[in-house]
């Protein structure tokens, strides 16, 4: 402020010179306290460490990543790679990741599906399904996760156990052991069928969607599913009938104590996933549903007067234009799935953070342990949103 | 509302404690801090009958309780003079590293890697123990040897998690554990039949049983697969306060010993002649004084809990839910383990 003013103010600029000038401008003075902040933080963050470091020294607690290599010498109930008691302790961790990303993507899935649908519903003009939809939400937004697992689990437990396990279907077996279904007998031949029909997937998609564009264009109705279909199932069929893969089928077998053979469905795991997936999907619901009014109204009656019916409108006009919308939100609801699954914990399935919590009271190394966990998660929360963002950009209204 | 939250709060805590340096042994000698806070701050199980169970009136009963009352008296002149603080099997260590709590007495295993690598020093064993497997009769199991393939319901961070694995490695056989933070969810999932086999301290193993609906439905297998040395724990760093509590056991060990009673202390105090008696209760010798207390310190330890046998009897015994017998708990004089250095 030295306009030319009172000749006060001019006498006082004046004499204070340029440096003086300089702490009074607006833009220096910031500088500077963002260096004055910045600083303090890390002086904090220095001391805090050193006095860590100090203190584990002098109660002599063992320190350093070294334990990652020692055998952890205690058994994981489920895992999706092979594990020993004698495998390492950084082996638990990705026994643990493994499982906390595997769950996660799948309640994610089911949430997303199932989400939609109530969503959809919650708008529905029938006020007795839209009623029912809005009680469905309200009761798994509000009830805690937590208690909402317990229930899950207790569920599960109330099934008979495994000695009298029932039999819906030959060969499936339903417990508070798990479900057990047969399976085929994995083998590399039957394996090169299934890599043959994804391949075919992969190749059918666009295949049909530039045909489906060709027969928009040529005013014929698309007929996209048999190119798919036959681009999917053809190959790995040739394929079988050259290779004949073995098509033994494993049986589940009831043995004293579990059952052993086919596929399994822990208790553990299916609480913990119908859990996270019907909470989320409550959540996922009100997105979509807010995702859906956002839309001008505007946009309902063009679809109208085009001779749209209801149905079509939603899913041609409104649910595109609603899906911009709904990224954003959808992100933060994702990663907190993928965070609220450490509560596996409580209903005993080997995720991250139960194994980490057992890693880091064997070996003493809490503060190494949580720090892995922590950046685990943070690691993967930026790769979901960097996901999501890559995503939304390229759904997003390209606008001129 | 996460259930590793105590866990997650205890370590942050730790991280805290470290970080500020306000870790209660540094600060100078814990008995100051105790004294200055009139409480011992004591770590002891979340519920476990006969170890650390509330009564109907809510007050905490049980034999690791007691030795907290026991140290409370010698320090601070009354036994009730302790804050409980229930701790899981996870969450115990880091309660102690940070500071949380001054003692703990909690079923503890006493293991080489605790005793370096986690910075605890142990006092002497109060409850020799070992691992039992304990499962529903109906199965017609008679030996551990015949669980191949069993689900076994486990505590997570526990000697009894190791043990287990090696246990069935070294008998060729698999197992499936199931792992539950809470010590409630564990009993549940083995009640309901989640599991087979359910593996813990034997007296813990009794303590379960005797909670269960029908404890004639269970069976205690015959093996014991490991040694569980269970015994108090305190921090690095605070010689003094680890004499106290090492002494305060030995006292009540050395109490049953030479027949001091709840009862009888305040008498023997005065009227006894035998000189290592005199010297423990303060009647010859300052024995206390040389640990920063006074000389009545084991007398008011004594008249809180009694000897270590009335310890025993009151929450463990025949008498009790538990119906636990001596075993290698008896003295050394009747062929247990249970052994006093001499008081001089």
């Amino acid at each position: 402020m030295v306009e030319r003013g009172s000749p006060g103010a001019v006498g006082r600029s004046g004499g204070a010179g340029p440096l003086r000038r300089l702490l009074y401008d607006a833009r220096v003075r910031g500088l500077l306290w963002q260096v004055a902040l910045v600083a303090a933080v890390v002086w904090l963050g220095w001391w805090l460490a050193a006095n860590v470091a100090a203190n584990l020294e002098r109660q002599r607690i063992a320190t350093g990543f070294g334990y990652l290599q020692r055998p952890a010498s205690f058994g994981i109930g489920e895992s999706l790679i092979p594990f020993e008691p004698t495998d390492s302790y950084a082996r638990v961790l990705l026994v643990g990741l493994l499982n906390t990303v595997y769950v996660s993507i799948l309640a994610n899935l089911l949430a997303t599906g199932l989400g939609l649908v109530v969503g959809v519903l919650r708008l529905s003009p029938n006020p007795l399904l839209a009623r029912l939809m809005l009680w469905y939400v309200e009761i798994l937004r509000n009830v805690p996760l937590l208690l909402q697992l317990f229930f899950w689990y207790s569920v599960v437990l109330l099934l008979p156990p495994v000695r009298e396990s029932l039999q819906p279907l030959p060969g499936v077996f339903l417990s508070n052991g798990g479900l057990f279904v047969p399976t085929l007998h994995w083998s590399k031949e039957l394996l090169a069928c299934l890599l043959a029909a994804v391949a075919g997937l992969v190749l059918a998609l666009p295949l049909a969607r530039r045909r489906r564009e060709a027969a928009l264009a040529a005013g014929r109705p698309p007929r996209s599913a048999p190119s798919i279909l036959s681009l999917t199932l053809l190959p790995p069929l040739a394929l079988g009938l050259v290779l004949r893969p073995d098509l033994a089928v494993d049986w589940p077998v009831p043995g004293t104590f579990r059952i052993s053979g086919g596929a399994a469905l822990s208790p553990e795991f299916t609480a913990l996933l119908v859990g996270l997936s019907l909470a989320t999907s409550a959540s996922i619901a009100e997105i979509v549903r807010s995702g859906i009014q956002a839309v001008p109204k505007g946009q309902w009656e063009a679809a109208g007067s085009l001779g749209l019916h209801r149905g079509q409108a939603m899913r041609l006009v409104v649910l595109p234009q609603a899906l911009r919308i709904m990224i954003p939100p959808l992100t933060s609801t994702y990663l907190s799935t993928t965070k609220n699954s450490s509560l596996a914990v409580a209903i005993g399935y080997p995720d991250l953070v139960s194994v980490s919590n057992t890693t880091m009271n064997q070996t003493g190394q809490a503060i190494e342990a949580i720090a892995i966990f922590m950046s685990i998660y943070l690691a993967l929360s930026l790769a979901t949103s960097a996901f999501m963002n890559w995503y939304n950009a390229r759904v997003a209204l390209v606008t001129r | 509302m996460r259930t590793w939250l105590p866990s997650f709060l205890g370590t942050t805590a730790l991280a805290a404690g470290l970080a500020l340096g306000a870790g209660a042994a540094l600060a100078g000698p814990t008995v100051d801090a105790i004294k200055a806070r009139g409480k011992i701050k004591c770590g002891i199980p979340t519920p476990s009958a006969g170890f650390a169970f509330p009564d109907s009136k809510g007050v905490v009963r049980g034999f690791d309780a007691d030795f907290c009352r026991a140290v409370a008296a010698a320090v601070l002149g009354d036994g009730e003079k302790v804050d409980f603080v229930p701790t899981t099997s996870q969450a115990r260590f880091q309660a102690l590293q940070s500071g949380e709590v001054d003692l703990l007495s909690r079923q503890t295993t006493w293991t080489f890697g605790r005793d370096n690598a986690l910075g605890f020093n142990f006092a002497p064993t109060l409850f020799y123990d070992g691992q039992g497997l304990m499962v529903p009769k109906k199965l017609g199991v008679t030996s551990a040897k015949q669980l191949d393939g069993a689900a076994v319901c486990i505590q997570p961070g526990t000697t009894t998690e190791l043990n287990i694995a090696d246990f069935f490695r070294t008998n060729n056989m698999k197992f499936r554990p199931v792992v539950f933070e809470s010590a409630d969810e564990w009993r549940n999932a083995f009640f309901s039949g989640r599991c087979d086999v359910l593996t813990t301290d034997r007296s813990d193993l009794a303590a379960t049983r005797a909670v269960a609906n029908n404890p004639a439905d269970f069976v205690v297998l015959p093996e014991t697969i490991s040694k569980e040395p269970l015994a108090p724990v305190v921090r690095h760093g605070d010689d003094q306060w680890f004499d106290i509590v090492k002494w305060t056991a030995f006292g009540l060990i050395a109490a049953e010993e030479k027949g001091i009673t709840a009862a009888n202390v305040d008498e023997m105090a005065k009227s006894s002649k035998d000189p290592e008696v005199q010297r423990m209760l303060g009647a010859s010798d300052d024995l206390g004084g040389q640990m920063g207390l006074d000389k009545a310190w084991l007398v008011r330890a004594i008249k809180a809990v009694g000897n270590y046998a009335e310890m025993f009897n009151r929450n463990l015994g025949p008498d009790t839910p538990l119906g636990l017998s001596r075993g290698p708990n008896e003295l050394w004089t009747k062929g247990g383990l249970q052994y006093s250095p001499p008081f001089r």
